[in-house]
């Protein structure tokens, strides 16, 4: 940043993360707003909610830090709570629907990665295709109807506590540091960086990039099994449109957070600030009794509000 | 198109250029899905079949022809279902509130425009990548139609306007007529006037197109302006087809839209395609669709093919650059 450019006060902005306003600024006016927004039990349920979605953001950061995208995670998500559903109610078995959820998600995730990778087709035409086929096969297997008769094993998983504290805030920081630790101290996070950065010279350094960013979409597809099985004891059924549109969520968190789409500069503490505002402003809306849909509205122009403010200052800088 | 069929860079002997061979096996390909499908189905090939066929795929050509010249600058629309929902119901409500279809449809396609626009501007101005900008907005129409329209259900309109989707004129659908209009109008002004050609340019090489002096911001607006009013034009024959206006309206149709495009050979990667081209896609689509309700396969199985033929299409696309 040049001395110059500081007479704009948007260039100002950097020093204090632009997340970190929002978050702060949404968090002020809820709590003006609605008695119940400041109350502890409220304030646990933000984040236990926000849990679903971080589980997408996380992995979402890494791949749109390789200049690339995930259309597909909602309806994967939503596919693999489904197959989860159908094997728990028929086995009675968390760990093979967990397996059978994983196995989806890794399927698609590799489909996904082979895609993009392999046959150099832009991401999120790949990913949009892969969503369409996510789609129809999770019609496919449910035959348009919702999976019931979850075990309230199944259940415990997103409504027990474990050490006094709710199951999914501890299954949400585990796997914040696990990412944490890939992205930042692994060679394999350094990777992911240079794949959106500068791929010529993983391959000048010999490195297989292509298998990595197959790996990377991997991870999503992973996450999107984990996220299945909180979203189906969150809902108590498999559900063919559980998920649908959850990807646009993580994008905006993601957005938010202040990865920018390309030159792969990525920020994963921004992207939970980012998850937790998405996580608020629904929360807060719920409160003062908006509908769901002026909530998608609110993040749609909020995405554009942080990318405007993004566009600017990488014109100006 | 034109710059490309240069006479040096035909085959000798073989005076086709690589576009008019494309569209030569496009051609093949509805030859044959007909073909396979009469021998397969004997409600194929029955007048009502064709022209029912013909009748859907104007829909999706409406939708796909406006998309295509996003295509062309080598971006991508991803809000045009959602854009049709929008417009479709506020048509619909200035219909029953002043019972005039003409101001209704006029209110359609400024919605549509309008909308087409605001992605424009956000592409052409604010430099935002064009999946993301109309990604967004995808989520944002949704939400304001969602919410104006409350569950609800607009339906009942006078027996003119209604025409303009489920009327016939000499034996054929109204659309077709539209269809035909619009695939003349948008092949005459892709292939034959300045802005057409610079669109081309835009999408060949968007650095040179600047250098030459095309104004290219104002043309990515106006492209992005056509999609959206195109998208308001489906919205009107939608909704005179369909009766009545809901939310969820047009949601399903933007992949089989951006589908459409790219089986008709439009590029993602900008400066290749046409009109034509998709009015080919649309077909082709349409006939596969068609094909697996007479052969009775779950309707389900419909986004997975969908999807399926979206990555071949773009597949194809690589193959044939990666040769050239």
């Amino acid at each position: 940043m040049t001395d110059q450019a500081v007479s704009s006060p948007l260039l100002r902005l950097p020093a204090v993360p632009g997340v970190a306003v929002a978050l702060a600024g949404l968090s002020l006016l809820f709590a003006l707003a609605s008695p119940g927004f400041l109350t502890a039990g409220n304030l646990s349920n933000v984040l236990v909610q926000s849990v679903i979605l971080l589980l997408l953001a996380l992995p979402m950061t890494l791949i749109i830090m390789t200049e690339g995208l995930d259309l597909s995670m909602g309806a994967v998500l939503t596919l693999a709570s489904l197959v989860l559903a159908l094997i728990v109610v028929a086995t009675q078995s968390l760990a093979l629907g967990l397996i059978g959820a994983l196995a989806v998600g890794l399927a698609f995730g590799l489909v996904n990665g082979w895609l993009i990778a392999g046959l150099s087709i832009p991401p999120f035409v790949a990913t949009l295709g892969t969503l369409g086929a996510a789609q129809g096969l999770a019609l496919v297997v449910s035959d348009g109807q919702s999976v019931v008769g979850i075990p309230r094993f199944v259940r415990l998983v997103y409504s027990g506590e474990t050490f006094g504290i709710p199951t999914p805030i501890l299954i949400g920081a585990g796997f914040y540091a696990l990412f944490h630790v890939l992205l930042y101290h692994t060679r394999f996070g350094t990777y992911v960086c240079a794949l959106g950065g500068n791929r010529d010279a993983l391959t000048l350094a010999g490195v297989a990039w292509k298998r990595l960013l197959v790996a990377v979409y991997m991870l999503g597809g992973a996450m999107a099994g984990v996220a299945a099985l909180l979203m189906t004891a969150r809902i108590n059924a498999g559900h063919p449109t559980a998920a649908i549109g959850l990807e646009f969520d993580a994008i905006a968190a993601v957005a938010l957070g202040g990865t920018s789409f390309d030159k792969g500069n990525g920020w994963l503490f921004g992207t939970l600030l980012g998850v937790l505002t998405v996580g608020v402003l629904r929360n807060g809306l719920n409160l003062m009794a908006v509908p769901s849909s002026v909530q998608v509205a609110c993040i749609g122009a909020l995405v554009i509000a942080a990318l405007l403010v993004d566009s600017l200052r990488s014109t100006r800088s | 198109m034109s710059i490309a069929s240069d006479a040096a860079t035909r085959p000798i002997g073989l005076h086709l250029s690589r576009e008019t061979q494309q569209l030569a096996y496009r051609l093949l390909a509805v030859a044959l899905l007909c073909l396979a499908l009469s021998i397969a189905t004997e409600a194929f090939f029955t007048a009502n079949n064709i022209l029912n066929v013909l009748r859907q795929a104007s829909l999706l050509f409406f939708l796909a022809s406006g998309l295509t010249l996003v295509i062309l600058t080598g971006g991508l629309d991803l809000s045009v279902g959602a854009n049709i929902g929008l417009s479709a119901c506020f048509a619909a409500t200035v219909i029953k509130a002043t019972g005039s279809p003409a101001l209704g449809t006029l209110t359609g396609l400024a919605t549509g425009l309008a909308i087409g626009i605001c992605n424009g501007l956000m592409v052409a101005k604010l430099r935002i990548p064009s999946f993301i900008a109309t990604y967004g907005m995808l989520w944002v129409l949704h939400g304001i139609t969602y919410y104006y329209m409350a569950g609800e259900t607009i339906h009942g309109f006078p027996p003119g306007f209604r025409q303009i989707g489920s009327g016939y004129f000499l034996g054929v659908p109204i659309p077709v007529y539209l269809m035909l209009a619009f695939l003349l109008a948008g092949t005459i002004f892709a292939q034959r006037t300045i802005w057409g050609q610079q669109i081309y340019a835009i999408g060949a090489n968007p650095v040179a197109a600047r250098l030459t002096g095309i104004p290219v911001d104002r043309r990515l607006i106006l492209v992005y302006a056509f999609s959206g009013a195109m998208a308001g034009v489906a919205s009107i024959v939608f909704l005179a087809r369909l009766n009545s206006a809901e939310g969820d309206i047009g949601e399903a149709m933007t992949l089989p839209a951006i589908a459409a495009a790219l089986i008709g050979g439009a590029s993602l990667f900008g400066g290749v395609g046409s009109v034509f081209g998709t009015f080919i896609g649309a077909l082709i689509l349409t006939l596969v669709l068609n094909g697996m309700n007479l052969l009775a396969v779950n309707a389900n199985w419909q986004p997975l093919v969908t999807g399926l033929i979206v990555i071949l299409a773009v597949w194809f696309d690589m193959v044939g650059r990666r040769r050239t």
